[in-house]
């Protein structure tokens, strides 16, 4: 996408873990850029460097060496990077207080913005931020997050982005946990998200079926490096690299030969 | 005869208020040596409390409410936990669980674990002769037999993992096998290597049958010759997986096609259709067909109207409608 002024731009980002021969190189040396309002999916199998990825953009990992930077600059500091920068985690039973009501939840996301709307319209963002996600308000009154589904518990992890309407969104692997049906749903939800905050929103998956569907661009990673991009289209009808070809021919697909039996 | 048989099992939990709430009605299968039956249905619909049913292990609050289960013609219904676990677990009936994370214990290495497993089973077997048992079966499924053996589940990855659970799970040689979202923790290529490897021991008559259950409908094409499409607690529609999956009769299953996704030159624009609305609540009495609330083409009496199930197209649907 031509003429839009990158989100996110990485030149030889490199991070490892470990010292000497037990050295894990988690990012070795890529380079890419995120461009505004785009939807790239990060996609490759367990332990390809995705997940530490995500965590770089969220500044929850600072990176060994190489460039990495936000709108330009590097990141300052984490409450500033989190005003406009939010994430979606795979797991929604984790990221909620067993403890505390749900909507109590939703309320104290209000703290991390610089300066903390009425009470009044701190209510009245939260039910408009619920309906976006079609549940209704009533509904979730004093409930608990053990009382809901998983697919309605993702929808209140989503309904937290709707609230703080940050501009880049990282969602990694947000329907691994939930079936068919509601991955369909979260899935609408992610580009009514995209359409009304006019989000970038980087999307994490070992789906390349699902990142097909949802993205203007694909990054195939392997091995802590990206082995390939492109638009959707070139990545899965003409892949170039073997690794992609793997990830395409290990999905399960109705008409395709799969396994052998 | 039929190696597994299920007939009109329906279960049921018991609140703390003695409120029943039957989370499977009415349920009847049978599978012969050999066959591969898949269960779909979305999350909720009991599909994980058949898998208990199947296994005869009624522990509370899940209660049986009527029918019956036989392996080989042997019932295996109204027995004590701990008679199931000693004599039917394992032998007559194993489980493959979904996550290998919550499956092995991770202060005991593998053949710790294995070990404990058979001596549960077999009364006076030393352990010595156990490990060469254990060393063969993993040999035979092409492990790294030595390493894996002596290690601590955090020092193998997850898909490894998954692979000495299923291998420990077999080890008894189980006539069928009931696998409950055996890889839905794991990425597709470790996916793909888990399932070569189950249909593996299939192949080597290591168990003759299998249940595979789970949500990803074209994950079941590859591995069933039967799918059985679950929805609240009743199966919506039983056929082969050429009937049911492309030539879908009852509403649901058709819905549950089109919220499927792939990767595919004009899937991009064809957009997956979520189903509206959730699954009834079960602890209320439902009238007429369960899925009536959210069905496209539902007609009025639907909601009056118990839909029974009834042969349509050579296969077994349960709605009135269906053609």
């Amino acid at each position: 996408m031509p003429n839009k002024t990158d989100v996110f731009i990485a030149k030889n980002l490199t991070c490892t873990f470990g010292h000497g021969k037990k050295m894990v190189k988690a990012i070795d040396d890529i380079a890419f850029t995120i461009a505004d309002q785009e939807i790239v999916s990060l996609v490759g199998g367990s332990a390809c460097g995705k997940s530490v990825l995500a965590k770089i953009m969220l500044d929850l990992i600072i990176p060994t060496s190489g460039t990495f930077l936000y709108n330009g600059a590097p990141i300052k500091d984490q409450r500033s990077h989190w005003r406009e920068v939010q994430p979606v985690f795979q797991d929604p039973f984790s990221c909620f207080n067993q403890f505390f009501t749900i909507r109590s939840q939703l309320k104290s996301s209000f703290g991390i913005l610089k300066e903390k709307p009425s009470k009044k319209e701190m209510e009245e963002r939260v039910d408009q931020a619920l309906l976006a996600v079609n549940i209704k308000p009533p509904e979730i009154e004093d409930k608990y997050p053990f009382e809901l589904s998983g697919g309605q518990m993702q929808r209140m992890l989503l309904a937290r982005i709707f609230i703080l309407r940050p501009k880049v969104l990282i969602a990694d692997e947000p329907t691994s946990m939930v079936d068919a049906c509601v991955r369909a749903n979260i899935l609408d939800y992610l580009m009514k998200l995209k359409e009304e905050l006019k989000m970038t929103i980087v999307f994490i998956t070992h789906d390349i079926g699902l990142a097909y569907y949802v993205s203007d661009r694909l990054f195939i990673m392997h091995k802590g490096k990206i082995v390939e991009q492109g638009t959707p289209d070139e990545v899965t009808l003409t892949p170039k690299n073997e690794h992609t070809r793997i990830l395409l021919d290990d999905i399960p697909d109705i008409h395709k030969q799969w396994i052998v039996r | 005869m039929p190696i597994f048989e299920v007939d009109n099992l329906s279960l049921h939990y018991l609140t703390r208020f003695g409120d029943k709430v039957p989370a499977v009605s009415g349920v009847s299968f049978s599978m012969e040596k050999g066959e591969v039956l898949g269960i779909a249905g979305e999350s909720g619909c009991g599909k994980s409390t058949l898998v208990n049913g199947c296994m005869g292990l009624f522990i509370p609050p899940l209660n049986p409410t009527s029918g019956d289960v036989r392996v080989a013609g042997e019932s295996i219904m109204g027995r004590t936990p701990k008679d199931i676990r000693k004599n039917v677990l394992g032998r007559k009936v194993a489980m493959i669980p979904q996550g290998a994370f919550n499956s092995l214990n991770p202060t005991r290495k593998i053949k710790d674990l294995a070990a404990d497993m058979v001596a549960s089973h077999e009364q006076g077997v030393n352990k010595k002769e156990i490990y060469n048992r254990l060393r063969e079966r993993f040999d035979l499924i092409g492990m790294d037999t030595e390493t894996v053996l002596n290690a601590y589940p955090i020092q193998l990855t997850a898909g490894t993992r998954q692979r000495c659970v299923i291998g420990i799970s077999t080890l008894l040689n189980p006539q069928v096998v009931i696998a409950d979202e055996p890889t839905s923790a794991l990425d597709v290529s470790t996916q793909k290597s888990v399932i070569k490897m189950i249909f593996d021991l299939l192949e080597k008559g290591i168990f003759s049958s299998m249940i595979f259950i789970t949500h990803e409908l074209p994950l079941l094409r590859h591995v069933a010759d039967r799918i059985a499409v679950m929805y609240a607690g009743e199966f919506a529609e039983v056929g082969t997986t050429q009937q049911v999956i492309f030539d879908s009769r009852h509403p649901y299953t058709k819905a549950l096609m089109g919220a499927m996704l792939s990767a595919e030159p004009g899937q991009k624009q064809k957009k997956p259709t979520a189903i509206e609305g959730a699954p009834p609540n079960l602890a209320k009495p439902i009238v007429g067909c369960r899925f009536a609330e959210r069905c496209p083409v539902a007609r009025p009496d639907c909601k009056t109207t118990t839909q029974v199930m009834r042969m349509v197209g050579g296969r077994e649907v349960r709605c009135a409608y269906a053609e």
